[in-house]
């Protein structure tokens, strides 16, 4: 056996000698080099290690969104970061138990402007306005660093990136498209037109919405429908303008794939078909732009009797009270917010820069469909933008909710218009009421006291 | 004096364990789920969350869709896990291969379950894809849709039947093993038909195996919530879903725990049912 083994070794190590014999052999023509050597310097660059640092964020959750915030977003940093993506609930519970326990694992936090408006004021956050002074050269808007202040003199977040929601459409549904509509500027007239011809012509309800079980429509509702028919989000709940709105989308639900209420992320029905035009969060289009940037476009929300409505969506970083990492988390902030790692955040995982940078020439040209709806919707004439409910802190949820429950009884339920917007206001107004939040905009500013729906 | 003492004792030691676990992880959080579920933010005692549970859009059509999937579901496995469990004890050529292929579904997670299953009823699903191949539909029809309650619950049934018959099974294949083969011999010898065996004999003495059986699968019936999630999306909605809803997305602690106390209360409900209905005399145990 042994003797066996002997001879297998030594018959491989002939082979690669052999091998090794047979590599043809390059003599190199003697080269001239002038080399003019004026001075040594002896480079060491500055080690930096943050060491350790725990990202619980409630953004980015997706598993390939995760994988390229390890892999490729964080690929730069000098330290140890551990990305951990979370739900929302469990998120502020980690936190709330961390802070009562006065004994902290995570370093800095990822979230929307809605979850961080719930913590500050339960002093889970720390100020950051010295952070905020050393981040002056990033160019940062200050409608948003004026947002990050809570409605208080301190900042409490750092904005990160924003995003919002557009139309995604199918080429094949443009020669549906009613005469006289521009596709860059459509009305809740000709979505309706549009989505009705589809449905004559070809039988099928096209449209989409995600109102599945982890969808994004109340957004729709809060920021698009309502305002863009009324003006106001809370104010204006029950008006009669606002009860134009539900009946449009009643109206229009006729035309809205039956299986919506099974939707979440629209990028997957457009892709195998199910529906031609979506409306969703341009992070949850993206991968229908990237997958075949040719076959769709990205337009703006269509506009309403008082403009064109829609939703910025603001995410933020924060280092809650408890950090244990107080450099690392202050370093990884100012690293996310660098210009480049913008862009690549981009690219990667599709929100958009909050600092101002080039509009970059190199990002694929799904992403650069979506920037360019997003800067046409944001820079329209009649736009209007809705900004996400502040100053609710724990009852975000119910709020959300008020808006879910008047469209399942309006639209899919069938119950009267009028009827369900008295209802759902009294609970509406008792939110406002229980937290005192303010009027946002679009509603006009309620000068401190809670915003009351008329 | 002390030996005797130990040995008194030993019992109660040997059990010791197993009080401190089930302390810590279900008697500590029902009581914390009822303080929650009775107590308002400032701690006084009130029935508001009740009210709010009660009143609220999605409840009565939770409570109604937690029921009839219950009334569905529970006598199908049954029928099916009794067909399956006979069919493994029938000693027939690769009888015993069955039971792993039964179990399979066992291992798969609720969750993964019910989007297997969403893969093959939706529009462009496995199921839709095969019956316009072959020229039965002319295209695909909608199954998951929330005008057509019906065939939503037709792919909540069938994916819940799919995933959790199994688990009946394996209880009924214990039960039958424990049946004395001379019982089923005696009835042979008075000539007794394959329906009178299964109806007379192995019905009778498979009752604590039904009960155990019964009250663990309506307990998790009770409990429903990620294959309907996942096949049905918000079309249909359930109250351990409302639960999960109340507490995740509405962030409302208070209600959530209203939602587990009345899921509590069900369960309870109908194990003490099902315990006194199907309650063996002494006579008959073995």
């Amino acid at each position: 056996m042994n003797k066996l083994l002997v001879k297998v070794l030594v018959l491989m190590v002939s082979i690669s000698l052999f091998a090794a014999a047979c590599q043809p052999q390059v003599t190199q023509p003697p080269k001239e080099v002038q080399v003019i050597v004026t001075q040594i310097v002896e480079v060491a660059p500055p080690v930096v290690d943050y060491g350790d640092i725990v990202w619980l964020s409630t953004q980015l959750r997706p598993v390939q969104e995760a994988e390229k915030v390890r892999g490729v977003i964080l690929d730069k940093f000098p330290g140890n970061v551990e990305f951990i993506p979370e739900d929302e609930g469990p998120f502020h519970d980690r936190i709330t138990a961390e802070v009562q326990a006065n004994q902290g694992t995570v370093d800095v936090l990822g979230a929307l402007h809605g979850n961080f408006s719930t913590m500050g004021p339960k002093d889970q956050l720390q100020d950051l306005t010295a952070l905020r002074s050393s981040l002056a050269d990033r160019g940062i808007p200050d409608a948003f660093w004026d947002v990050a202040q809570l409605n208080t003199d301190k900042t409490y977040y750092v904005p990160w990136m924003q995003a919002t929601y557009i139309l995604a459409i199918n080429k094949k549904a443009l020669e549906y498209l009613p005469a006289g509509a521009d596709v860059n500027a459509l009305t809740y007239d000709d979505l309706m037109a549009w989505a009705k011809n589809i449905k004559d012509t070809t039988g099928d309800a096209k449209f989409g919405f995600p109102a599945g079980e982890s969808g994004l429509l109340h957004r729709f509702f809060q920021g698009f429908l309502v305002p863009s028919f009324s003006g106001g989000v809370v104010t204006t709940f029950a008006s009669d303008d606002a009860a134009q709105g539900w009946q449009w989308l009643k109206d229009f639900w006729p035309y809205v794939n039956p299986q919506s209420t099974t939707y979440n992320f629209m990028q997957e029905q457009l892709l195998n078909e199910e529906v031609w035009i979506a409306w969703d969060h341009t992070a949850r289009l993206k991968d229908a732009f990237e997958a075949l940037p040719d076959d769709f476009l990205a337009v703006p929300v269509p506009a309403g009797p008082k403009g064109r409505a829609f939703m910025p969506v603001i995410a933020g970083l924060a280092i809650p009270v408890t950090s244990t990492n107080q450099a690392g988390a202050e370093a990884l902030i100012a690293y996310l917010t660098e210009p480049q790692i913008q862009v690549t955040t981009l690219r990667e995982v599709g929100f958009f820069p909050i600092v101002a940078v080039d509009y970059p020439g190199y990002v694929s040209p799904g992403i650069k469909l979506e920037g360019e709806a997003v800067t046409l919707q944001a820079g329209a004439p009649d736009a209007l933008p809705a900004l996400l409910p502040q100053g609710l802190a724990d009852k975000g949820g119910d709020f959300n909710k008020v808006f879910r429950d008047t469209f399942t009884s309006i639209v899919l339920n069938g119950e009267d218009i009028n009827t369900v917007l008295d209802e759902q206001k009294v609970i509406l107004q008792s939110i406002m009421d229980a937290t005192g939040a303010p009027c946002w905009s679009p509603d006009p500013d309620s000068v401190g006291k809670a915003c009351q729906v008329k | 004096m002390n030996a005797r003492r130990l040995k008194q004792l030993t019992p109660y030691l040997l059990l010791l364990p197993s009080i401190i676990f089930l302390f810590i992880f279900f008697a500590f959080p029902m009581v914390n789920a009822f303080t929650l579920a009775f107590q308002s933010d400032a701690g006084e005692w009130t029935l508001e969350h009740f009210s709010t549970m009660v009143n609220d859009v999605a409840f009565a059509q939770a409570f109604r869709t937690t029921l009839l999937l219950l009334v569905i579901i529970i006598p199908v496995q049954f029928a099916l896990a009794l067909i399956m469990a006979l069919l493994i004890q029938s000693k027939l050529k690769f009888s015993g291969l069955f039971l792993y292929i039964y179990s399979i579904p066992l291992g798969i997670s609720e969750l993964a379950a019910g989007i297997v299953w969403f893969a093959i009823f939706t529009e462009r699903g496995y199921l839709n894809t095969v019956l316009t191949g072959l020229g039965i539909l002319e295209k695909p029809f909608i199954f998951l849709s929330y005008q057509n309650t019906g065939w939503l619950l037709f792919a909540v049934v069938v994916a819940e039947v799919w995933r959790a018959t199994s688990i009946v099974m394996v209880i009924l294949v214990a039960g039958l093993q424990s049946i004395p083969s001379e019982f089923l011999e005696a009835a042979d010898v008075f000539g007794a038909t394959l329906w009178q065996k299964v109806w007379q004999v192995i019905l009778p003495m498979l009752k604590p195996s039904l009960q155990v059986a019964l009250i663990l699968r309506t307990i998790l019936a009770f409990q429903v919530f990620a294959v309907a999630m996942a096949v049905a999306g918000r079309g249909v909605t359930l109250l351990a879903a409302e639960a999960y809803r109340w507490y995740g997305t509405y962030r409302n602690p208070h209600v959530a725990a209203a939602y587990a106390v009345l899921i509590l209360t069900l369960s309870i409900v109908s194990t003490a049912l099902y315990v006194w209905g199907l309650r063996t005399p002494e006579e008959q145990t073995l």
